[in-house]
């Protein structure tokens, strides 16, 4: 990976100047540079990237969820960007309590659409402000988010599913 | 929104509307798979389309953290099913990525080269697909003739026709059988009169051009937002190729061309794939002239099974490891890789977080037809009628293994 091995650039640093103590670098990623940055600062971070003539990342490449359970803040968002006409790749990461909770890129990237959905579908992430939030994978009545680390792998016990783990809350009954 | 309310949204009061709800598929032929279109239609006009995912939708991700790193592979093959070769290299650059190894040389070769064959093999079906989806048959009779020459040649070099599972972490699963090279540089002679058959065929045929050209423009701009990759992007003149730009395995010491096209329509999606196919051929032949001899896997017990199989009936540390590594799998140690590779449908990534153990902590797949697929239903493409839907959604050369995961 070419992308691995590029220092900070200036116009990088600058920006996380910008924010403070908000925006910081996760010096933990070996394959590319990592910011971590809070949800409130997450559509302003990420317009500025866009923007900034000696940035331009313009191409959404991926938006992952993470549960880190049983640990807090529980979730995580990972962005990885890519910048067309300066080729090289930068990742975002923005921690989320419990309920999950945080604002949509939608108008920086038009593509975060679906990876919103998806990541609402697996594992619950609410996108403030995403128009048309809804599952993408599973059915509209599935209960649960598949992702979550405490989901079993083999699904809940029900009148489709005789095989799958009792619910905690019905085991207690 | 749920299916329920957006049926309640189309008028039947009076009986005369002319708005109609339209499921298209998902066992259309050319819905290329399990996937349905909701369509909300005007007369012939097209006034929005939703597609609902999800029929295929396997628990791929789930199932990853329960899989060691080399049972993760056959998993691999079943996400852009007609090009397993290349998912199998992202996925295994993601690995070693993390391992901080890299392949050996003619394992690097030989990895590229069934990318490079795979890559042929996932064009040839959109390059007759796409005509017959506009009502042009005799393409697709042609393309998978082809095609099943390249099925030969993996079946010859892998022993199995579809999922391939051929690489493994550290390099590939077996050496070449002899006469392979002769055989895949025969195909690579035959392959390069055939791909200008395909453009005689058709480029000729008024019905055709008049059905994709000029239809489902997408702009550079619009392409790059909407996250479109891939033959997708490059036929809207964005000149980006991951293999060029930013080079994996051999590919900065082959020489190709990045096919570009200028205009977005369905027809430059088409032709920006047959041209590519022509740059696969070249990368092949490269490859094979280039190969040197050696080592098609890494040579660490910790990592590899042993190549030499006798060394098992020999050698008490070997045996002992070929043992931990069945049962405990490889160990990757924590931290968090993005691999992006070149695959046939745009940028394949894999983020892969690990915790040191034997299973991936987490493992993302950017799927590129996943993304593309999204730009079915944005209203940036002048897709208008009913037909124009099919002729887009054909260029687009969207996989459902690949999109519902």
């Amino acid at each position: 990976m070419v992308a691995s091995d590029r220092p900070l650039t200036a116009p990088l640093t600058t920006a996380v100047q910008r924010y403070g103590q908000r925006v910081s670098i996760d010096h933990s990623a070996s394959d590319m540079t990592c910011l971590v940055v809070a949800p409130e600062d997450l559509v302003a971070l990420c317009t500025h990237l866009r923007d900034d003539p000696a940035l331009r990342f313009d191409f959404l490449s991926d938006i992952c969820g993470v549960d880190i359970f049983p640990q807090t803040p529980r979730f995580m968002l990972v962005y990885h960007l890519f910048s067309v006409p300066h080729k090289w790749r930068l990742r975002l990461k923005c921690r989320l309590g419990d309920p999950p909770n945080a604002p949509t890129v939608i108008p920086v990237w038009p593509t975060a659409n679906w990876h919103e959905r998806e990541a609402y579908d697996m594992y619950g992430i609410t996108f403030d402000g995403h128009p048309d939030l809804r599952r993408i994978y599973m059915w509209d009545g599935f209960d649960g988010y598949p992702m979550r680390r405490d989901f079993p792998l083999r699904g809940y016990k029900d009148d489709y599913n005789p095989l799958g783990v009792t619910r905690p809350s019905e085991a207690g009954e | 929104m749920t299916e329920a309310t957006v049926i309640s949204e189309v008028s039947t009061d009076t009986g005369l509307s002319r708005e109609v709800l339209l499921n298209l598929g998902p066992q259309h032929p050319s819905t290329h798979g399990v996937l349905r279109l909701l369509l909300q239609m005007d007369g012939e006009i097209v006034e929005r389309i939703e597609p609902h995912i999800g029929l295929l939708h396997r628990g791929t991700e789930k199932l990853f953290e329960s899989f060691t790193y080399t049972q993760i592979f056959p998993l691999t093959d079943r996400l852009d099913y007609l090009c397993p070769p290349a998912n199998n290299l992202g996925y295994a650059l993601a690995v070693e990525g993390l391992l901080g190894i890299k392949a050996p040389e003619r394992a690097q070769y030989i990895r590229v080269m069934m990318a490079e064959l795979s890559r042929i093999s996932g064009h040839l079906l959109i390059t007759g697909a796409l005509p017959m989806d506009v009502g042009a048959m005799t393409s697709l009779l042609y393309t998978m003739r082809d095609r099943e020459m390249v099925m030969d040649l993996m079946e010859m070099i892998t022993g199995v026709r579809m999922h391939t599972s051929f690489c493994r972490v550290g390099g590939v699963r077996e050496d070449l059988p002899e006469g392979a090279e002769a055989r895949i540089l025969e195909f690579c002679d035959i392959f390069t009169a055939r791909i200008s058959d395909y453009e005689t065929l058709l480029e000729n045929n008024r019905i055709f051009l008049a059905r994709v050209e000029n239809i489902g423009n997408i702009t550079g701009e619009d392409a790059i937002a909407l996250g479109l990759s891939g033959p997708n992007l490059r036929a809207s003149g964005v000149d980006w190729d991951i293999r060029r730009d930013e080079p994996y395995e051999i590919y900065g010491q082959v020489e190709f061309d990045v096919i570009t096209r200028k205009d977005g329509d369905c027809y430059d999606r088409w032709k920006c794939r047959v041209d590519e196919m022509r740059e696969s051929l070249k990368i092949i032949r490269q490859c094979i002239g280039q190969m040197p001899k050696g080592d098609i896997l890494i040579d660490d017990p910790k990592i590899a099974f042993p190549v030499d199989k006798d060394l098992l009936a020999h050698s008490m540390e070997t045996h002992i490891h070929h043992f931990k590594l069945s049962a405990d799998g490889i160990q990757v140690p924590a931290g968090e890789f993005y691999a992006a590779t070149e695959a046939p449908k745009g940028e394949l990534g894999y983020y892969l977080i690990s915790d040191g153990g034997e299973k991936p902590f987490r493992l993302k797949v950017r799927a590129p037809s996943f993304v593309n697929l999204q730009a079915l239903c944005e209203r940036t493409t002048n897709i208008k009628y009913l037909a124009d839907v099919i002729a887009m959604l054909g260029s687009l050369d969207p996989v459902m293994g690949e999109v519902d995961k």
